[in-house]
């Protein structure tokens, strides 16, 4: 027995240690508390352009704004326990990263502004009603790949597409609803759409091949088994003289003709965008949920040669970074 | 000190996390049978609860099925290796992974919200006491009848056949004790326990996902024995309390790690800490043997 009194003693001593800390800083005018479920370079690059946009706008820090960072370390429970931490202390603003912690969030500081950020579907997560019926106390940006945004540029780079053709693996998840979303946008842009199912990279190929003869352009969404396969698709593309369009930056360096990525750093700053918003005094259920706003273009000159295009100087232009 | 929201936050975790301890107290404790299933029965618990309250199903009946999932789970492991006569933990990490797959079909994803869903915990809403403070009673006085009735089941002949295969199987055996059904409903009974925290933890949290179960096996065991180094007892009854309160301990210490000021503790050196901790507690007991016979010789 003397053993749980030592620790009941020793718990309350850990606890006084800590407060005499809280009482020395200056009270900072604005508490902002950021948790993440899991450090993730994407993930990071979040909290980083959260943090940057905070700064910008005059709230340092250092000085008038206290900053409180958690992170999960990828254990739900501790994400719980940090959810009713950021509960009790009610900052202005909980900034929650990451479905699982924005919604441990929401189950649990039901009383705080929570901005959430980098969730791809926030309506499935259950984390709003609606993208333009923000909860009160709940609103975010998505990082939802924008098919509305690559299905304009596929008809900005070829206007006379009629047919487009989709590669894709009907096991992966992401692009199963990638391609759900590219049947939902193409026929809006006069475009009809020919799937191409590859479930194994040895796959791809054959798929691009029966595209071949039907379809006026290619668009891949960012699938990793056609990704990895990539190289297979731009053959047979510039044989058949197939415009190939891609969901990701990275295959524009590897002879895609161009593709409007974005990075999980601009999506943070867009998130922080919103809450400085909300620290000025705008309510979480004015502002509707933000899909991803910020794309880079990539395009590749050598590729569109030997697809047979010529790119608008005007798209030229308005790329981030053109590969020869 | 810490606010009360995340006291009250800390106890209501470390009660559900207090089922995961009495499971795992069984598995390890009281069948000698190190058991990894629990990292797959805890999202199993979670995705059978989520996905059936989504179907409209009961909560109650939502959470009763997410209970013989569990078991499910626990027997799969136990038939693995009394019949297959696989190693004890090749067997249960076999389920395990096997698990994994099973809740993305379940869940028919890796994520399954509860937002805004009737759930077992909805009627406390309506009462007039806050619901931080609410939550962690109901789960207390749940953990607490689950403790009961499992130290009284213990004490049964039943109980007593499954603490004999385990302190001594060939004992056991000679005594007519048909020592692979009872390493059948010991693992049974463990990982619904296990299971039942799942679905009580996705209800509470808002949501049941895949990736939940990660460490599952290092908190519920960092509880044992935390609590054992508390009470070292072999009275049934004060050893089942002791897992409860080291699972309540285990949070709290979260709690305060969460609190950053706290000597330069963070949330993140948590595991680092966690497996400092469960090695000190389990060299300890050496350690002091090895003082006894320095001081007798």
């Amino acid at each position: 027995m003397l053993r749980i009194k030592s620790l009941a003693m020793l718990l309350i001593g850990l606890g006084t240690l800590g407060s005499p800390f809280q009482s020395f800083a200056s009270a900072p005018d604005k508490h902002v508390a950021i948790t993440q479920i899991v450090e993730h370079p994407a993930l990071d690059a979040v909290r980083k352009g959260v943090k940057d946009v905070l700064s910008e706008s005059g709230w340092d820090a250092e000085k008038n704004l206290k900053w409180e960072y958690q992170s999960a370390q990828g254990n739900p429970a501790t994400a719980a326990q940090i959810a009713k931490k950021f509960a009790g202390s009610n900052p202005d603003v909980i900034v929650a990263i990451a479905t699982p912690s924005a919604q441990a969030m929401v189950a649990s500081a039901r009383n705080s502004n929570i901005i959430f950020s980098a969730v791809t579907d926030p309506v499935d997560a259950k984390l709003v009603k609606a993208w333009d019926q923000p909860s009160p106390k709940v609103t975010g940006v998505s990082d939802l790949t924008p098919i509305d945004k690559h299905m304009a540029l596929v008809k900005e780079i070829v206007p006379a597409a009629k047919t487009i053709g989709i590669i894709y693996n009907p096991g992966e998840a992401n692009a199963v609803s990638l391609v759900k979303l590219v049947n939902e946008h193409a026929p809006q842009l006069g475009m009809t759409v020919i799937e191409a199912a590859s479930p194994k990279s040895a796959d791809v190929q054959t798929a691009m091949r029966s595209l071949v003869g039907k379809v006026d352009a290619v668009y891949l969404p960012t699938d990793n088994t056609v990704i990895s396969a990539l190289e297979g698709v731009i053959k047979v593309a510039e044989q058949a003289k197939i415009p190939v369009i891609a969901g990701d930056t990275d295959s524009v360096k590897r002879g895609a003709i161009a593709a409007l990525g974005f990075d999980y750093y601009q999506v943070g700053r867009q998130t922080g965008g919103m809450v400085v918003d909300v620290l000025n005094g705008k309510t979480p259920g004015e502002l509707p949920v933000q899909g991803i706003e910020n794309t880079e273009l990539f395009v590749n000159l050598g590729a569109a040669e030997k697809m047979g295009i010529t790119l608008d100087e005007v798209l030229i232009k308005r790329a981030q970074e053109v590969v020869e | 000190m810490i606010n009360s929201f995340a006291f009250f936050g800390a106890l209501e975790t470390g009660f559900i996390f207090a089922l995961v301890a009495l499971g795992i107290f069984i598995s390890f404790r009281i069948l000698d049978f190190p058991d990894l299933t629990v990292d797959g029965s805890f999202p199993l618990g979670a995705a059978v609860a989520a996905t059936l309250i989504i179907a409209e199903v009961s909560p109650i009946i939502a959470t009763l099925c997410a209970c013989f999932a569990g078991a499910g789970a626990g027997i799969v492991t136990a038939l693995l290796n009394v019949k297959l006569k696989i190693l004890h933990l090749l067997a249960s990490i076999l389920t395990m992974i096997a698990l994994y797959s099973i809740n993305l079909r379940i869940m028919g994803g890796p994520n399954k919200a509860l937002l805004g869903v009737e759930t077992l915990l909805t009627p406390l809403d309506s009462l007039s006491i806050p619901y931080y403070i609410l939550y962690p009673l109901a789960f207390g006085i749940l953990a607490f009848i689950l403790l009961l009735l499992l130290v009284l089941f213990l004490k049964t002949e039943l109980g007593l056949a499954m603490r004999a295969t385990g302190s001594n199987p060939r004992m056991a055996k000679a005594n007519g004790v048909n020592t692979q059904a009872m390493i059948v409903l010991g693992m049974a009974v463990s990982n619904a326990l296990v299971a039942l925290a799942g679905a009580l933890f996705a209800q509470s949290q808002g949501s049941a996902d895949v990736t939940m179960g990660v460490g599952v096996i290092v908190i519920g065991l960092a509880s044992v024995i935390g609590g054992e180094a508390i009470f070292s007892t072999k009275n049934i009854f004060l050893w089942a309390l002791a897992c409860v309160i080291g699972s309540l301990l285990y949070r709290l210490v979260i709690a305060f790690a969460l609190n950053g000021e706290l000597l330069g503790l963070k949330a993140q050196d948590l595991n680092l800490i966690t497996a400092v901790l469960v090695t000190l507690a389990i060299v300890a007991p050496n350690i002091k043997s090895a003082f006894k016979k320095a001081n007798t010789a």
